[in-house]
């Protein structure tokens, strides 16, 4: 399952010398990185090593210091809001309102995104099946268990059909068996053409990833296949190279 | 637009569930109206009073009679020294007292000024206001009764009559009422709108909202939307409270009260918006709104009158809505006046509420920093 970068044309994501800091701190320092469509793109790498802050880069929910990015198309450093109809994103933290019911936030989040009458019943109806939702339609979305809150916000990020698809760690938390049936879902919705960006610290999650860009300090300092990242990094196993980089940056 | 009607439903369902904020914000506009209809009178009748009558006489018995019949002194004992009284004062058992000298019926006969002292606990200017006054109508009266008997007239040469309108029973209630109806509405909406950008920030899902194609505005007005049905509903609850226990008048224009106070309201949630959009916590929030609120209460004209403030405070009040709405309020409600004398206060309400949401929008940027 080698996915290679397909350069220029068909790139759901170019970013060019993207950098942000907070005061002295250099969160992401000139990441320059190309996503191809329909890629399983991980980003990996310890806490504070700037995945996150390249999410909220790409998706538009900060603004770099210096640098572009291009997502589905668009130059969101410039556009910010005409890449809101293109992108569906899950936040770190659950971000779905917790006093409304699994089918209230459904509903809203189809409204925002521009979803009417039939056409949103039919594709609210397809996601709910898609994620096994049916059963849950009526609770409140805050006295479900982190996995099903998991596939609910998968669910509101994907009723508008994005073309790129950002999950900030979206299985912190959740139980191993609904973390594989999450990613099982991952792999379907790329198979449909979404290009899915997904943040981890879990190795076997990262393994299923096409490619891989693993960070530290704010820099990409492996990018490729999960087998070529770990020989990359330094030989062994990916989780060798992570707890390596990991004791390094969180000392 | 497209995106204001999932906005505003999903507030509705939110406040909906909220059931403890709900009943606050009804229950609010109720107990204030008994606190300050009942509670908040101006006017201080019946003071306890004590009376040290060295005389004993017909006559100093009749000018006793003459202060308890103002209403505004209730003799609750009689006292055998003029120290008697000063202690009474002072530990607080008699807020007035009355010092008639023994020789006050010789000299009422021989034409000499009779001295009759009345000592007032004076600590609260407010209320040992109509004390001071009752007694000074009593010593006119009196006087007037005794000169023109003397004088043989049995008319008064002047009448000055007094037509106090508007509120012709003086009744605090009348006057406070109608402000009341200003008052809650700056207290619940501001606080609750100040709370509503930064609940979602500290609850997280103001992230996940700021990704989606909703514009500032939509965001904006959506978020309010709800609390302008909560006000009306506020501002009639007490109006009706207003009217069936307190018997305020409503003189003037339903259609035009309705109005203006939308425009109020629109002004109070725009302001709690503009304060969500500078504070990082809920808690902030809330201090905010009350730093905001206290000068509405004490400035604005709602219990303290405006012509009283030195020009500072007048300055500040200029700048709160609340100044301008208790004109209104009390101009169609206890005055009955239309739009034509009011249109200046109302222009500014609506400069306010235009302001107030122009700022609160620009203020918010769909980003996280």
């Amino acid at each position: 399952m080698t996915a290679p970068a397909a350069p220029g044309r068909g790139a759901a994501v170019v970013t060019r010398d993207l950098r942000r800091t907070f005061g002295p701190l250099v969160a992401v320092a000139h990441l320059s990185l190309e996503i191809a469509s329909g890629e399983v793109f991980g980003l990996l790498g310890p806490n504070g090593s700037g995945k996150t802050t390249t999410i909220r880069m790409l998706c538009g929910l900060i603004e770099p210091t210096s640098g572009t990015a291009e997502v589905a198309g668009i130059e969101v450093t410039r556009a910010p809001e005409q890449v809101r109809d293109r992108i569906g994103y899950m936040s770190q933290r659950f971000g779905l309102y917790e006093d409304l019911t699994v089918a209230e936030n459904l509903d809203f989040y189809g409204e925002v995104y521009g979803l009417r009458g039939a056409a949103q019943t039919v594709r609210s109806g397809e996601v709910v099946r898609f994620l096994g939702l049916g059963n849950r339609l009526e609770q409140l979305t805050g006295q479900l268990s982190g996995g099903w809150q998991q596939r609910v916000a998968l669910g509101c990020a994907l009723l508008h059909r994005p073309t790129v698809l950002f999950l900030d760690e979206p299985t912190a938390g959740v139980d191993p068996a609904a973390r594989r049936s999450f990613w099982s879902a991952i792999r379907d919705i790329a198979a449909s053409g979404t290009t899915v960006i997904v943040t981890t610290h879990y190795m076997d999650e990262a393994e299923r990833c096409g490619r891989l860009g693993m960070m530290s300090g704010g820099h990409l300092i492996a990018l490729g296949t999960p087998e070529e990242v770990a020989r990359q990094v330094g030989g062994g196993s990916l989780e060798d190279a992570f707890i390596r980089l990991q004791e390094r940056d969180e000392p | 637009m497209r995106h204001l009607r999932p906005m505003v439903r999903k507030e509705f369902i939110q406040m909906r569930r909220d059931r403890l904020t709900l009943a606050i914000m009804v229950a609010i506009p109720v107990v204030q109206l008994l606190l300050f209809g009942y509670a908040i009178q101006t006017d201080v009748r019946h003071i306890p009073t004590v009376v040290f009558d060295d005389s004993q006489t017909p006559e100093s018995r009749d000018l006793i009679a003459a202060f308890e019949n103002t209403g505004n002194f209730a003799i609750v004992a009689r006292l055998l020294s003029r120290a008697a009284v000063d202690d009474a004062i002072a530990r607080g058992t008699a807020q007035a007292g009355i010092v008639i000298p023994h020789d006050y019926p010789q000299a009422l006969a021989n034409g000499r000024t009779a001295p009759v002292q009345v000592i007032v606990d004076a600590e609260d200017p407010l209320s040992s206001q109509s004390a001071l006054a009752a007694a000074a109508g009593v010593g006119e009266v009196e006087n007037l009764s005794l000169l023109s008997a003397a004088a043989g007239r049995r008319v008064l040469p002047v009448d000055v009559r007094v037509r106090p309108r508007y509120n012709p029973g003086l009744r605090s209630a009348v006057f406070i009422v109608p402000g009341l109806v200003g008052v809650i509405l700056t207290l619940t909406l501001v606080l609750v709108t100040a709370m509503a950008i930064v609940r979602e920030r500290e609850r997280g899902t103001l992230e996940q909202l700021i990704v989606t194609p909703i514009t500032r505005t939509e965001l904006m007005v959506g978020k309010i939307t709800p609390y302008v049905a909560v006000g009306l509903v506020q501002m009639t609850t007490v109006l009706f409270l207003g009217r069936l226990v307190f018997a305020v008048p409503l003189t003037g224009s339903l259609m035009l009260l309705y109005g203006v106070t939308l425009i109020f309201i629109v002004a109070s949630l725009s302001f709690g918006l503009f304060i969500s959009t500078l504070v990082k916590t809920q808690a902030q929030a809330i201090q905010a709104s009350f730093f905001f609120v206290l000068p509405n209460i004490l400035l604005s004209g709602f219990m303290f009158p405006r012509a009283a403030m030195p020009f500072a405070a007048r300055a500040i009040g200029l700048l709160l809505p609340l100044t301008y709405f208790l004109k209104v309020l009390r101009g169609i409600l206890l005055k009955g006046v239309g739009l034509g004398a009011l249109w200046p206060d109302v222009a500014a309400l609506a400069a306010f509420g235009g302001l107030l949401m122009f700022l609160a929008v620009r203020r918010f940027h769909k980003t996280l920093d």
